[in-house]
């Protein structure tokens, strides 16, 4: 637990540089904060809106390639979710951040006996991604389970 | 070898309609499709494991690359049809014999290309070359040559996370052949700021805004002279347990020729590349069609009432029912045409533990957890039936593409 705070201080910073126009990779949104959040749509050349949905906020970023991101944010400031649908993949090194590389290693992990292409369906115990879709219209999610606020179900993301 | 080839479609022809249903229950009708065997626009396709024995529901094709304007060619087997993307794609190391002229940008740098697919992404540099497949032919056809080593991808086309498929072992196969319902594999985006064409100076790729359609790597099917307006992908229908290998026809033009006519299909036209589907009183819009989806990939557990495979067995993400299970589906094109889809998802875990089996019709999987669900008709679907695959802007005798008909 005490390393997504640790990485927070770290987002913290690193939003400031790149609100200062600095060309530094900016940081995550997944386990992230508010100000991670305004990293990302910087990140994205996005246009955001929020929207109040109880025990959580969404914030939608709409990016410049058409594609739109949804995070979703606890009442105590992290962001516990992610989703994303449209015609091109966001950048899930930076929406996923701290957990890029986790997914990363589940994602080209051999599974399975025979050649497929289907959509992915990771479900590690501190992180779940989901990548559905074609060429053109992408859709997906990730989130912790561990961080879902209190009566927040996982099919509540999407 | 083509006599041969008539010889046993027409004792598969004969032997089903003596049987009256061919196997699996693929298509709703009991009529066998039939799968044009001779003409200069039909290339002969395979269900089969590929070039590494490995594949599930994929069906490969030869097709043959030329360095423009010469006789200079190479005949590359085991390429993937895939009516789910667009263009041509050839692993570098494939190609042993033939040397293609790389694309440059007007600042004289190479250019290459990222594209991402669903779990998998191919990188490389954007070659040249004329394309013949069966008697059609396409000159400078922009094609992606797919390698890790002749440049490095740039953080940006690695950022999906997924595997990069640019080797035989990786892609399990020689090539893809993109011919769906687009000319270009980007379209207007990429004249836009796009990570998906890159320059290659020597300090490394970067992305660029300025790929213009005609320089875009392209569906080949739109540049031949002639049957240029779409394909038809027909397949025989294969028994419940699954087959080996299954062979059958990609067919070039739609409605030009004495053996592309639509006959009594139903067209389905999907504007946005997507139709929807209704199943169980629910409607499902971002259904599609897609010969280089290995299954049927449809909704979650919950949905459907299947089982999904352990995700440590043989079958990760499939679907493996305690019996084999029928379904019926309606889609509906953006044209209200409609028509009822009727299938059935068998254990997948049983269907592959059979090491020598390659197609099978009944093999399906778990398309979402969340919204949106959606149906992916992937290749089982194509089994027993003559999918039509219009390209966009392509007028035929079924209205102006895009759409699919069968």
């Amino acid at each position: 637990m005490a390393q997504p705070r640790a990485r927070s201080i770290v987002c913290n910073l690193m939003a400031t540089l790149i609100i200062l126009g600095t060309a530094f990779p900016a940081c995550a949104s997944l386990g992230g904060d508010t100000a991670s959040i305004q990293a990302d749509q910087t990140h994205m050349q996005g246009t955001r809106t929020t929207k109040s949905a109880g025990a959580y906020e969404v914030h939608e970023i709409q990016a410049a390639t058409g594609t739109v991101v949804e995070e979703y944010l606890s009442q105590d400031g992290k962001v516990f979710a992610v989703a994303w649908h449209g015609p091109r993949l966001p950048d899930l090194r930076q929406l996923l951040g701290g957990y890029f590389e986790q997914y990363r290693a589940a994602a080209q992990s051999p599974s399975g006996m025979r050649m497929v292409h289907k959509p992915i369906m990771i479900a590690l115990p501190g992180l779940v991604v989901q990548i559905g879709g074609h060429i053109g219209a992408f859709s997906g999610r990730a989130y912790v389970p561990e961080t879902l606020p209190a009566g927040v179900r996982a099919e509540d993301i999407q | 070898m083509r006599d041969i080839r008539i010889f046993v479609t027409l004792t598969a022809s004969l032997i089903c309609a003596f049987l009256i249903a061919c196997g699996g229950g693929s298509s709703s009708s009991t009529t066998p499709n039939t799968i044009a065997s001779t003409g200069s626009n039909v290339a002969p396709i395979a269900v089969n494991g590929g070039p590494t024995g490995e594949y599930a529901d994929a069906a490969f094709a030869s097709v043959t690359v030329c360095v423009p304007g010469t006789s200079n060619c190479q005949t590359i087997d085991g390429v993937l049809v895939d009516t789910g993307s667009f263009g041509l794609r050839i692993l570098s190391s494939a190609l042993t014999t033939v040397s293609l002229p790389q694309q440059k940008a007007s600042d004289g740098n190479a250019v290459a290309e990222c594209l991402t697919f669903l779990a998998s992404y191919t990188w490389g540099p954007v070659q040249t070359a004329d394309v013949q497949i069966a008697g059609e032919k396409a000159s400078s056809v922009p094609i992606q040559v797919l390698s890790d080593t002749d440049f490095t991808a740039p953080s940006s086309c690695t950022s999906s996370g997924f595997q990069s498929a640019d080797t035989i072992d990786t892609l399990g196969a020689n090539g893809i052949l993109g011919v769906g319902l687009a000319a270009q594999d980007c379209g207007s985006p990429c004249l836009a700021s796009y990570d998906q064409y890159y320059e290659c100076p020597s300090s490394g790729c970067v992305a660029t805004g300025n790929e213009t359609l005609a320089q875009q790597v392209v569906n080949p099917v739109a540049m031949f002279a002639t049957d240029n307006n779409g394909v038809i992908v027909e397949l025989p229908a294969v028994s419940s347990g699954g087959e080996p290998s299954v062979s059958g026809s990609l067919v070039f033009g739609i409605g030009t020729q004495s053996n592309n006519g639509l006959g009594s299909t139903t067209v389905y036209t999907a504007p946005e590349g997507s139709f929807t589907t209704t199943y169980d009183g629910q409607s499902y819009p971002g259904s599609f069609i897609d010969s280089g989806s290995n299954g049927y990939f449809f909704l979650d557990s919950s949905l459907t009432g299947l089982t999904s495979c352990g995700n440590s067995s043989i079958a990760p993400g499939f679907y493996c029912p305690a019996n084999t299970t029928s379904f019926k589906a309606t889609n509906q094109g953006n044209n209200a045409a409609s028509g009822t889809v009727s299938f059935s998802i068998a254990d997948a875990e049983t269907l592959f533990a059979n090491q020598g089996d390659s197609a099978f019709g009944n093999l399906g999987g778990v398309s979402s957890n969340s919204a949106p669900f959606y149906f992916d008709w992937g290749l089982p679907f194509f089994f027993g039936r003559n999918v039509f695959v219009a390209i966009v802007g392509a007028s035929t005798p079924g209205g102006t593409g895009p759409y699919w008909a069968y």
